[in-house]
């Protein structure tokens, strides 16, 4: 039975990895991205709010009437986006104001939803936590590697805003402001996308 | 013959022309514009053509992994326009990033030749644009030194007539025609540009139909609505004619066999809509100049303008259900 707990966690992360398998969840994926630390800071809110959601809707999944299950999902991870949300705000406030519209609008991220309708309303309490957890590991890594190439390319920094800050180029590189921009928020997530699909091949892994 | 049958799938009817003669016939028409960009502004020209053309062809030979350089001749003709988009004194890093990203993600990503959606070399200009717009627009613009092949054209710049700024200047009639002002490397010289493509409308390459309405609209739009530097509103309909890359993109660009409609009345929509929107760009939008993002929007509709006007068969009597 341990293996399946790792199966659950990994398989959110490479298999059905929200960002480059499922595609789920792209309005925060592609508006956030700008910067690593944006990108790390919404994967992980996601990561708790999927976690505890996950949880909850688990532990209740006898109790929930089928007729009204996405009504009482929403309601229990609208509670947990509020709890991140004043924690953000609390404790980082200068992230939660770069992150902006995009923390509440984790009630209704489809990976959530998703994973509540798919898989916590029907397993046990312990496998839909590794599931949340992988899930949300897949997603944090989907936001890392998009923000990573466009916070290198497009800024020309590494860890902007925090105190591991790294210039990364001579005082003459100048950026690819492009990348910076929503367009390029597409290209790069569109080249991502395609690379992991030729990676997954490669390796076999359907 | 052997008085074997010979069995052969269509098409039956040949031609001698291939996509490598074609392009041949596009650079030979591009001649002429690249001659008078060296003649106006120098060894800079020279080297910002040659290094588009180089790197987008090395870019499509690396990205095919096929030794022949030249290969079709499709990138070469893709980076010779993306560098004729270009100011004179861009770094060479410039023309080398954008002809990659023209040829990769303008071309290679959909399919290679004949599967792209959009002109690569407007791909490669408009991410340029984006990514390093300081360099690209503004009061960046050397001014030409004719026939001084050495000279250092960056040490006097200044804005394109188009940008309608004082500091632009004044430049006559003849000067436009012959294209002494401000501008891109190959949209500069009107003269140069209609002789090229006089070679393309000889060799049946490309169709009037689309410059026509692309040219059409821009001068009575320009005539109606002025802009521009002249008070004559024939003057002003001429002058938004001859300035920026409206000739370089009509005749050069929108008329790209893969990325335009191939129905005659889908030609002709496809050019007015391509100058409705440089107009309405250049008179009311933020840029100074629209052509560009024009062909490329219009690029995106192009399967739908041929959808909607396939020609009628003879005989047929009243359109089946809208495909």
């Amino acid at each position: 039975m341990k293996n399946s707990y790792l199966a659950d966690i990994t398989r959110g992360i490479f298999k059905e990895n929200p960002t480059f398998r499922l595609v789920l969840g792209m309005c925060p994926t592609l508006a956030v991205t700008v910067l690593v630390k944006n990108g790390l800071g919404m994967g992980l809110a996601v990561v708790a709010v999927l976690t505890c959601s996950n949880i909850v809707i688990s532990s209740l999944r006898r109790f929930i009437p089928e007729q009204v299950r996405i009504p009482c999902y929403i309601v229990i991870i609208a509670t947990f986006v509020s709890i991140v949300e004043m924690v953000l705000q609390a404790f980082v406030p200068s992230l939660y104001a770069a992150l902006g519209v995009f923390v509440p609008l984790i009630v209704v991220n489809c990976i959530i939803l998703g994973r509540a309708e798919a898989f916590a309303g029907k397993q046990p309490v312990l496998r839909s936590l590794c599931d949340g957890i992988g899930s949300g590991l897949g997603f944090t890594l989907g936001l890392l590697l998009l923000s990573l190439v466009r916070e290198v390319f497009g800024n020309g920094t590494l860890l902007a805003e925090t105190n591991y800050a790294v210039q990364l180029f001579g005082p003459n590189f100048e950026p690819m402001r492009l990348l910076a921009q929503p367009a390029g928020a597409f290209l790069v997530l569109g080249l991502l996308l395609a690379l992991t699909n030729i990676v997954f091949k490669r390796l076999q892994i359907e | 013959m052997n008085g074997k049958l010979v069995i052969s799938s269509s098409p039956h009817v040949r031609t001698i022309q291939s996509v490598q003669s074609i392009m041949i016939d596009v650079l030979i028409a591009l001649g002429p514009v690249a001659l008078v960009a060296v003649l106006l502004f120098g060894k800079q020209a020279l080297i910002t053509m040659a290094v588009g053309m180089g790197a987008a062809m090395l870019t499509e030979a690396l990205w095919l992994r096929r030794w022949n350089i030249f290969g079709d001749g499709s990138a070469a003709v893709t980076g010779l326009l993306l560098a004729m988009t270009l100011p004179a004194n861009v770094p060479w890093w410039i023309p080398v990033i954008g002809a990659a990203a023209a040829i990769i993600i303008g071309k290679q990503l959909y399919g290679g030749i004949g599967q792209n959606i959009f002109n690569p070399a407007l791909v490669g200009r408009a991410i340029l644009v984006f990514s390093w717009g300081s360099r690209l627009s503004g009061k960046i613009w050397p001014v030409p030194k004719p026939f001084h092949f050495f000279a250092d054209i960056s040490a006097v710049t200044t804005a394109t007539p188009l940008a309608g700024e004082a500091e632009a200047m004044e430049v006559s009639l003849s000067q436009l025609l012959i294209g002494n002002m401000a501008g891109c490397l190959g949209e500069t010289s009107a003269i140069a540009l209609i002789f090229g493509a006089f070679w393309l409308f000889y060799k049946g390459h490309i169709d009037w139909r689309i410059p026509g309405g692309y040219l059409a609209t821009v001068w009575i739009m320009g005539t109606l609505l002025g802009g521009g530097i002249y008070i004559n509103p024939y003057m002003t309909g001429l002058f938004h004619l001859l300035t920026g890359g409206v000739l370089l993109g009509a005749l050069f660009m929108a008329t790209d066999m893969v990325t335009s409609p191939v129905t005659p009345s889908g030609k002709l929509i496809f050019g007015v809509g391509c100058g409705l929107i440089t107009m309405l760009i250049r008179l009311y939008g933020a840029y100074p100049e629209g052509v560009t993002f024009a062909i490329l929007t219009m690029n995106a509709l192009t399967p739908l303008i041929d959808k909607f006007t396939i020609p009628r068969k003879f005989g047929e009597v009243k359109r089946l259900v809208r495909p």
